[in-house]
């Protein structure tokens, strides 16, 4: 699938403010790095079992994080190191968490596909297809009956547009209005499947907004000024009451669908295709065709790499959990018993 | 005291947390306007209107995922499934989803909120809207599993549910919903965890829970009007948490221990109580602990075939008897 002329708004760069933008590249920046990073720690085999990285769909994540509150929630899928980092997450425990260090998000207790940080928005990461669409439905509702203005965005991959709780989480945030963000990030495959080949209909998501009363939204993933503009006007409309949207990004993951894919399954001309699309690549060269210097960039991208070399060096000093933590928080009490 | 039936217990509990709490919302299929297929939350969708008693679509997904979702950013949702067998549609929610994420968030989330769900046999729905599931629920660590008995506990114990910080599978049992027994007026609160001796006798002990407690009470009056052998009968209440420490001396007390299951056998509630007491009291027992469950085959539809299977007082009787004679004639 090459990337649609229809797919909308065309960007509108000179709308956002410099600052904006430059947060923009830095987050795509300190995405990217990081999941390198975590490449790296997986070959020295310094992360165990497994990690889907989002290298080459950092725009979405940058371009919604810009976008949002500090207090709207993310919803985000097993694919989710990205989103969690452009909320705020630190790296160091982000690479904690995947490491099992003491550092990590969550002491090691969730793992990288269920990255959590409450204090950053970002509502937990679902490692079941489709499952937190309706969980963000249920946040967006909080929110609305609570009348703070909150949006839930739930961001999924265009495998989960096949599965049964996006149909009900779609269904219910429509009848019920609800303040809620469906963004899908179509990166083509379904893990090793193309998405066309198990799909009725050529967009997953987009195609699918009319059963639910909602506007047809196919836009460039890769570019993060698209997406920051599409993300800023759904959250106005869910804001004031407009009721939920949903925004298919046309995207491409770089890697495989987990650390044991090498991904040969994709044709080298795609690929390559989409390389020459990479967004952080594309965004550098927009932001220095608009005049920004290119000592700045370099300087974001020499304080991300110095930040990131300290948080793995200290993600790797961190302890691992104490033994006991294993048998800690089952219950609000803190505890596991199950009888007396 | 009033009388009240199981079912106004059931929405008698959800008014007052309602009131109490207005965080505490209701929602599910036919649960507001038509006040549940049930009628067990018949008034509440006139006394606090359509913002917080909602009718859900048929989305069983999406019901449990926005009870979940509410739950963490502040509400007290109590979400209704409509028949526990419907469950199985959305068991990812309460096994993966609802059970883990406060274990897997390391505390950061979470989720005060109630599944309510209409359990059992007895009306004679077949293999699809009969089952008695409450084991499946036990099996999962992280939910707390409530199956009330009577009227006074179906809202005693409900309201503590809806008040507990944690989430809590209710089985409400669909064969005592017409049950009218006296219920406390004014606040009513039951803690969860805490077994109920309703009966106390010197042979055997019973351990029943839900639609098999009135059961049992009537097989212990014939065993002992008849046939001279002295009950004691325990409603579990609740099986996550487990009261084991009244299980555990009630048993040791008379070292014949009978569980009277609605569960299929394989794997229901009672092996895992008949586990504990077996391992922790062993030396008490008189004999072999007896389980009297319905056997491991789906429910059938047909009046005579469902009373076959399911446990009855008749064969609780004839079980205790069997199962004294032998243990007499060895």
């Amino acid at each position: 699938m090459s990337l649609t002329r229809e797919a909308h708004p065309a960007h509108r760069s000179h709308e956002i403010p410099e600052a904006t933008r430059l947060r923009l590249f830095q987050l795509q920046v300190e995405i990217r790095y990081c999941e390198k990073r975590a490449y790296d720690l997986f070959l020295q085999n310094l992360v165990k079992g497994t990690s889907h990285l989002a290298l080459g769909q950092e725009a979405v994540a940058a371009g919604f994080a810009a976008a949002m509150n500090p207090d709207d929630y993310s919803f985000c899928t097993y694919r989710g190191h990205h989103h969690t980092l452009a909320r705020g997450a630190s790296m160091l425990s982000v690479l904690g968490e995947l490491m099992g260090r003491q550092c990590g998000l969550m002491k090691g207790k969730g793992g990288s596909m269920h990255l959590t940080s409450v204090a950053h928005g970002v509502m937990g990461s679902y490692a079941i297809v489709g499952a937190h669409l309706p969980i963000a439905a249920g946040a967006a509702w909080s929110a609305q009956y609570r009348g703070t203005k909150q949006v839930a965005c739930a961001f999924f991959g265009d495998g989960a547009t096949n599965i049964g709780a996006f149909h009900e989480a779609l269904n219910l945030a429509a009848v019920w209005k609800l303040p809620v963000i469906f963004c899908c990030e179509n990166n083509l495959y379904m893990e090793y499947t193309p998405i066309s080949a198990v799909t009725a209909v050529k967009n997953p998501a987009a195609d699918r907004a009319a059963s639910y009363g909602l506007e047809r939204q196919v836009i460039d993933g890769n570019d993060a000024d698209i997406v920051y503009s599409a993300a800023r006007d759904a959250l106005t409309k869910a804001r004031s009451g407009g009721g939920p949207s949903l925004i298919e990004c046309l995207t491409y993951r770089h890697s495989g669908h987990s650390r044991a894919d090498p991904a040969k399954y994709r044709p080298k001309e795609e690929l390559e295709e989409w390389l020459k699309r990479d967004p952080v690549t594309l965004y550098r060269a927009r932001l220095l065709a608009t005049g920004i210097a290119e000592a700045k960039l370099a300087q974001i991208e020499s304080e991300v790499m110095a930040k990131l070399d300290r948080a793995t060096e200290a993600a790797k000093a961190s302890p691992t959990p104490s033994l006991e933590s294993a048998m800690t928080d089952v219950w609000a009490d803190g505890g596991h018993a199950w009888r007396n | 005291m009033a009388q009240l039936s199981y079912r106004d217990a059931v929405a008698a509990a959800i008014a007052q947390e309602m009131r109490r709490d207005e965080r505490v919302v209701l929602f599910g299929e036919d649960t507001a306007a038509a006040g549940g297929v049930f009628k067990t939350t018949v008034g509440l969708f006139e006394e606090f209107g359509p913002r917080r008693v909602k009718d859900t679509p048929i989305s069983e997904l999406a019901i449990l995922g926005a009870a979940m979702g509410a739950a963490m950013t502040g509400l007290r949702p109590v979400a209704e499934i409509m028949f526990s067998d419907f469950l199985a549609c959305c068991w990812d929610y309460v096994a993966n989803e609802i059970a883990k994420t406060r274990y897997m968030s390391d505390g950061q989330i979470s989720l005060p909120l109630v599944i309510r769900t209409a359990n059992g046999a007895g009306s004679r729905f077949g293999a699809q809207h009969s089952q008695s599931v409450e084991n499946w629920a036990m099996s999962v660590p992280g939910l707390k599993v409530v199956a009330p008995s009577s009227p006074a506990d179906a809202k005693g114990l409900l309201a503590a549910a809806i008040r507990d910080p944690d989430p809590v599978v209710f089985f409400e049992h669909k064969s005592l919903l017409a049950n009218k027994a006296e219920v406390p007026e004014g606040e009513h609160v039951e803690p969860l965890g805490k077994a109920k001796v309703l009966r106390e006798g010197g042979d055997i002990t019973v351990i029943a829970l839900a639609a098999m407690v009135p059961r049992a009470l009537k097989a212990a009056e014939t065993l002992a009007a008849d046939h001279g052998i002295s009950a004691t009968v325990i409603d579990v209440r609740s099986l996550v948490p487990l009261d084991a420490k009244t299980l555990l001396a009630e048993s040791a007390r008379t070292g014949r221990v009978f569980t009277v299951e609605e569960n299929p056998r394989l794997c229901g509630w009672g092996a895992e109580i008949a586990s504990v007491i077996q391992e922790e009291i062993f030396d008490a027992l008189k004999g072999p602990i007896v389980r009297i469950t319905t056997p491991h085959v789906p429910l059938p539809a047909a009046d005579q075939l469902e009373d076959a299977v399911v446990p009855s007082v008749a064969r609780i009787v004839a079980e205790v008897r069997r199962t004294l004679d032998s243990r007499r004639a060895a």
